[in-house]
């Protein structure tokens, strides 16, 4: 078993011990080969709806997810501006870049754009984190459900910068190496390969020094004080890192629709980002991205099966609410959880001293 | 061990005390849980603080190292005004404590415990890179788990751990990087007659510059371990001498000795 299919955040066994014989490739299990193989393959069987509408907003859900899994699950921060962060840098991307509306919009090229798109979310994050950090628990969700919603409101009111209420459209990738990125199977592979470094970097990183401190800030502030660490700073700096990722979704988000409104950052959608990260489970960042599977699925094709039995499709909700207070009381550590659980079920049947099936 | 070869610290100031707490007062609403205590503590002195319940004694510590600050007084560190610092800065300059009730990260292992505590009070603690096996703080993270004992349960998670082996660790975080002196509260409870054996062992064998303060109720702990003693009761200091004359004190015999403490 591979660390990072096993560890939890809470459990974070063995940072600093050295690495075994084995070369890590050997230590990857083969369930991860398996996925890497149906991930790496499907252009090759599925239709152009599902590689660019499904998984491409199943990974762009999955990193802004992961960027809150890493805050909750690792810092024990739990905050609803996730979205408003991933909005801001697909907003600045508009913004800066090329777009539709040529009144607003600089034209910058892409290498100003996306670095400037980081770091403003970077600088928000920052300033957002820094109130935030000071208080705990539901307070921090208020707190960052409140910046959420002005910065929603502003967005919608501001012409000048945002466009107001229309926002941009016509946001469109830069053609690096000659190739169009919004062409699906491009803009899949592209999903794929910034979903995988972030779930690598949030893996890597909570072994580092940052992020084992950052887990010892969320078990037990006062005695990482007097264990000679800055707790506040240390919150704020994973707020600052946690941007990242969900600007990395926003992003792709901008460049999947070609287009952003306050719509895309509204209140139900940074509720839907802790949805999907707490179906999936908070104790592992894989969790996120199964959670933006499974939200991503529903949303897709639960209109047609309610629609097939006479209900109305914006029902889908529901069944999303259901789903997400079933997994609340049945297992708070979401669908990962399950698994896990299940898993050890299994590990048990068989006799521990033959091996073999009881 | 590590620890002999730490104290690379320019000896500034070193004409002072170490610790030195002027008129500490800590108010809890109207309550003073400490009134007015002043204390002085020699580079590399060794003093019990004894006292009964609610005398103040986690108080104080609370005090020094800046959990609970003060509500008025000066502390200084090594002749520094350390008063309005915030705890993490103290720790810092070579302040270290441990806690009555041990303090530990149950989720992360036992080295993982250690390597925090030296990441600590060194540069990189915002490091993205994961440490390397030959990293020096991994070394002498593995240095101190050895220096209590710990060595063979390293990588099992502190949760796991016996309550023994917990307040060994309790006083490995204690130890990391450049200590220059050490808080102790109560470092015996609840230890078994071995392994308090083994803890005197452990605080006799600290390099000699470093001083401490150790809260204890364990009398044949704490006279054995110290080369001066404060008494405290009900937040103010009481009596302060040498391990002997306290214990023949006919006051503290009354107030504590005897009353069927230790």
């Amino acid at each position: 078993m591979s660390l990072a299919d096993q560890a939890p955040p809470r459990a974070s066994r063995g940072a600093t011990k050295t690495a075994g014989p084995t070369s890590w490739i050997e230590r990857i299990p083969a369930a991860w080969w398996a996925a890497a193989l149906v991930l790496l393959a499907m252009p090759l069987v599925a239709n152009n709806f599902w590689l660019f509408q499904v998984m491409g907003w199943t990974f762009i859900l999955g990193m802004i997810a992961v960027s809150l899994t890493f805050l909750a699950g690792y810092g024990g921060m739990v905050s609803l501006l996730q979205m408003s962060i991933a909005g801001l840098a697909g907003y600045m991307v508009a913004i800066l870049g090329p777009s539709g509306t040529t009144s607003i919009s600089l034209g910058l090229s892409w290498w100003i754009v996306l670095p400037a798109a980081f770091l403003i979310a970077a600088i928000f994050a920052t300033l957002s984190g820094a109130l935030a950090v000071r208080t705990e628990g539901i307070y921090t969700i208020m707190i960052t459900l409140a910046i959420a919603a002005a910065f929603f409101y502003f967005t919608r009111q501001n012409y000048t910068i945002f466009n107001g209420y229309s926002g941009f459209n016509l946001v469109l990738p830069p053609r690096l190496f000659g190739v169009d990125w919004r062409d699906p199977v491009a803009f899949y592979y592209l999903c794929l390969g910034c979903a995988a470094l972030c779930y690598g970097a949030v893996v890597y990183v909570s072994r580092s020094p940052f992020g084992l401190a950052l887990q010892g800030v969320r078990d037990n502030p006062r005695r990482m004080a007097a264990l000679g660490f800055n707790v506040t700073a240390h919150r704020v700096a994973a707020h600052a890192f946690a941007s990242i990722f969900a600007s990395m979704g926003g992003i792709l988000l901008v460049w999947q629709n070609a287009q952003i409104a306050p719509g895309t950052i509204g209140i139900s959608s940074a509720i839907d980002v802790l949805v999907v990260a707490v179906v999936g489970g908070m104790r592992r960042p894989l969790g996120a991205f199964v959670g933006a599977f499974i939200y991503v699925i529903l949303q897709t094709f639960s209109p047609d099966v309610l629609g097939a039995f006479g209900f109305s499709a914006e029902r889908f909700k529901l069944i999303i609410g259901i789903g997400f207070l079933a997994v609340v009381l049945f297992s708070p550590d979401g669908v990962m959880g399950l698994w896990d659980r299940w898993r050890a079920r299994a590990a048990r049947r068989v006799d521990p001293l033959t091996g073999q099936p009881r | 061990m590590s620890l002999s070869t730490v104290n690379e610290r320019p000896g500034q100031m070193n004409s002072g005390n170490a610790l030195e707490l002027r008129g500490i007062t800590k108010m809890f609403g109207a309550l003073a849980a400490i009134a007015d205590v002043t204390i002085s503590v020699r580079p590399g002195e060794r003093r019990a603080v004894l006292g009964s319940n609610g005398a103040g004694k986690t108080t104080l510590f609370n005090c020094i190292t800046g959990d609970f600050p003060a509500t008025s007084g000066i502390i200084r560190f090594f002749g520094e005004d350390v008063t309005a610092f915030p705890p993490y800065e103290r720790i810092r300059r070579g302040l270290r404590r441990t806690y009555q009730i041990s303090s530990l990260f149950a989720g992360l292992t036992v080295i993982d415990n250690v390597y925090l505590a030296c990441r600590g009070v060194s540069r990189n603690r915002y490091s993205l890179l994961r440490p390397r096996s030959d990293d020096a703080l991994v070394h002498a993270a593995e240095m101190l788990v050895e220096a209590v004992h710990l060595t063979a349960v390293k990588d099992r998670l502190v949760g796991e751990l016996a309550y023994g082996q917990q307040r060994q660790l309790e006083i490995a975080l204690a130890m990391s990087g450049a200590p220059r002196f050490i808080l102790f509260d109560e470092p015996a409870a609840g230890l078994s007659p071995t392994e308090r054996r083994d803890l005197v062992t452990i605080l006799t064998s600290l390099p000699a510059h470093i001083g401490y303060i150790v809260i204890e109720h364990d009398m044949d702990v704490a006279l054995r371990v110290v080369e001066s003693v404060t008494m405290m009761h009900n937040g103010r200091v009481f009596k302060e001498g040498k391990p002997s004359e306290i214990e023949d004190d006919p006051e503290v015999q009354e107030l504590y000795l005897g009353g069927g403490h230790g």
